[in-house]
């Protein structure tokens, strides 16, 4: 009796308790992936909503919505913008530059970030949102992207693109291979390992930072750019501040990531025409200003042709696009993307972004290129 | 005493009321019946959205799939491309299981059987507590904290027994291997099989327990021939609840892993595994039309592995409740 009595007992504890973790369990298998899904469903959510909640002035609520690259600078934006403007809510949604695109041609964001230009198809899906012509696209954002490394005793290395090309290619595998010597003749180079670290994810970083390559060492780097790393077999992370966290994790590891998140780690000064230029904001922003204009595009698609070999200037510029319509369906939206894209490319704007993501402020230049196009936006 | 008065007071009762399933008895029995068909109808509704938001990705062609899916190589199937995806997490949770069951089993022994009754509570708190604590957070520590401790220890293992299959290949430098996300997993996974082991342990009937003390055995033989036989099958169930776990983690993986596309077993070289939910979790915000029914597709197949296990552990359980004496 006793005995039967006992288990019982147990036996119901036991199982409570085997039920609880059970449950346990599966919230916690259940609550992983959500984020993701979750986070897309109010993208679409709050994007509809942004029509209809509109009240006169610059008041009301536009959503836009794109690559991840210029969040902070975004908050910056919208940090502004909406101390100028106490009625306005500007929201933006860093789901990646192909979402952003994306979003924007079906109309469910009335803006976008990008860190590529539109390619033709995601142009003719644009112009069916906005009307023939009617795409802005202008680089709000830009930023310096640094070759970055961890090697004890050294802070600066000189490297010609070819060596950047050879070593993140897994060619040169030691830090005192006489190709980085030779162009470090001062430098003490220990014979450590190099250990590329690169992102995981897809980005824009690295679709520009290979872009630079294909375009700076053609013959060594020969892999098509994409936002996907190329070469298997290496390490990597997530996001800019994995890489830079590896790379500071480990000895003699070498990454690229936006200039902004490489704190104190050693970094590259990168060969342009015979001459070394360390990352800046200033370095980055002259390649930008001085690298041509996309021909054959509307009148306000100011796209750039970047030049990878400028003397004086810093080639490994992340060129983020920002893009609008020059018409909207009703007045409100069309007031407050134009008031948020002119306090965006102001000088007021910019340096708010310089200040809070480390970016280079638009040349006066591309500024007076690109205004017409923003003061042309209304409704109708 | 009270069962000779309790039934003729039953009796009268159901007298009284005639029939019993009416009023709140009624409508509790239809909220329960709602709470369990819940489960069925959220069940089939994912099964449901992965197979249609999958299916594309299922029908399309490997040259579609090549052109759409960033990091797709040519003239691959898609099962082909998944191969090493679903690889990745077996061996993840697999290593995780490996280490987390027998130190679970260890901690609960000591809990149930040998540690004064103050300290056994304390350390059954404390276990419970490590199952508190998110996932992105053991993420921040694999990544920051444990990955350079555990360098040393793999480098070690990779110079001295790399001919073993499992260490050779060229150690990760800065740790970021299936071998750290392993120790990491198995951490977060403890807490779980620690847990229901403890329980399982604890029911064992105290007259197996004399029995074998009466018959001269030792604590650890007591452990051996009474407690462990009658506590198999909720171990084994205990720790398919732990695989489950770790099959799904994706924060801690996600964070830690350097991740690569191969059946490679060497699991301290960087950029040779990846789990599915950390693919997912890292590939998704840039990912549009076909590389997201990819991403869904990978998901059913992890959604097909879990289930999979979870039948598994239940056919076990069910085979072996008969002959430990937990029922």
């Amino acid at each position: 009796m006793e005995r039967l009595v006992n288990l019982s007992r147990f036996t119901r504890a036991g199982s409570a308790v085997a039920v609880g973790a059970l449950a346990f369990s599966l919230a916690a298998c259940g609550s992983d992936p959500e984020p993701a899904g979750s986070s897309g469903d109010e993208t679409t959510e709050a994007s509809e909503e942004s029509g209809d909640d509109m009240e006169g002035g610059l008041s009301g609520t536009v959503s836009g919505g794109g690559a991840s690259s210029q969040e902070a600078a975004m908050n910056a934006w919208r940090a502004g913008f909406q101390e100028a403007n106490p009625e306005a809510t500007v929201n933006y949604d860093p789901v990646g530059s192909g979402g952003g695109r994306t979003g924007f041609g079906d109309g469910s964001y009335k803006f976008a970030g990008s860190d590529a230009p539109l390619d033709d198809e995601e142009m003719a899906a644009a112009e069916s949102q906005c009307g023939e012509g009617g795409v802005i696209e202008f680089p709000g954002y830009v930023s310096p992207v640094a070759v970055a490394f961890n090697l004890d005793g050294v802070d600066s290395l000189n490297m010609a693109p070819e060596t950047i090309a050879n070593v993140f290619l897994g060619e040169i595998t030691s830090w005192d291979d006489e190709a980085i010597a030779a162009d470090n003749p001062d430098a003490d180079l220990p014979s450590t390992d190099i250990t590329v670290v690169h992102r995981s994810d897809e980005s824009g970083t690295t679709e520009n930072f290979e872009e630079y390559l294909y375009a700076a060492a053609p013959d060594v780097w020969t892999a098509e750019p994409s936002g996907v790393w190329p070469v298997d077999g290496q390490e990597s992370a997530q996001g800019n501040s994995g890489v830079v966290g590896a790379v500071q994790a480990g000895q003699g590891t070498i990454t690229y990531a936006d200039a902004s998140q490489v704190g104190d780690l050693g970094s590259v000064a990168v060969g342009v025409g015979g001459e070394f230029i360390e990352y800046s904001a200033e370095a980055a922003a002259e390649v930008v200003a001085q690298s041509p204009r996309t021909e054959g595009t509307s009148e306000y698609v100011y796209t750039i042709e970047l030049e990878r070999d400028i003397p004086g200037t810093y080639p490994i510029a992340l060129v983020s696009y920002s893009l609008a319509c020059t018409t909207y369906a009703d007045e409100q939206t069309a007031e407050l993307v134009k008031g948020f894209l002119s306090y965006l490319v102001s000088e007021e704007g910019q340096q708010a972004a310089s200040e809070a993501a480390g970016s280079a402020p638009l040349s006066d230049t591309i500024r007076e290129a690109v205004l017409p196009g923003i003061e042309s936006i209304s409704a109708g | 005493m009270s069962t000779t008065v309790s039934p003729p007071a039953q009796g009268s009762r159901r007298r009284r009321s005639g029939n019993t399933d009416r009023g709140f008895n009624r409508v509790f029995r239809w909220i329960a019946v709602g709470a369990g068909a819940t489960i069925l109808a959220v069940l089939a509704a994912v099964a449901l959205f992965l197979v249609s938001e999958a299916w594309p990705a299922i029908m399309a062609s490997p040259e579609e799939l090549a052109e759409g899916v960033p990091r797709y190589p040519e003239d691959t199937s898609l099962l082909a491309y998944l191969g090493p995806l679903i690889y990745g997490t077996i061996l993840a949770a697999v290593l995780a299981l490996f280490l987390a069951v027998p130190i679970s089993m260890g901690i609960a022994l000591f809990i149930s059987h040998y540690a004064p009754r103050r300290l056994s509570q304390l350390l059954g708190a404390l276990v419970d507590l490590l199952a508190a604590i998110p996932s992105v957070i053991y993420g921040l520590w694999g990544f920051f904290t444990l990955a350079p401790v555990l360098t040393p220890i793999w480098m070690w293992l990779n110079d001295n027994l790399g001919w073993i299959p499992l260490w050779g290949g060229n150690a990760s430098p800065t740790g970021r291997s299936m071998a750290t996300v392993g120790v990491v997993l198995a951490i977060m996974i403890l807490p779980i099989i620690t847990a229901v082991s403890r329980e399982v342990f604890l029911q064992t009937p105290k007259l197996h327990e004399e029995a074998a003390l009466a018959l001269g055995a030792t604590r650890w033989e007591v452990v051996k021939t009474a407690v462990l036989p009658f506590g198999r099958s909720g171990v084994i169930s205990a720790s398919m609840l732990g695989l489950g776990r770790a099959l799904g983690e994706t924060m801690a993986v996600l964070m830690i892993l350097s991740p690569g596309f191969t059946y490679s077993l060497d699991i301290l070289a960087a950029g040779q595994h990846q789990t599915i939910a950390a693919y997912i979790a890292a590939d998704f915000p840039e990912s549009t039309g076909l590389g997201v029914n990819t991403l869904i597709a990978a998901g059913l197949a992890l959604f097909v592995i879990t289930l999979a296990v979870n039948m598994a552990a239940r056919w076990v359980v069910a085979r072996r409740k008969d002959f430990s004496g937990a029922n």
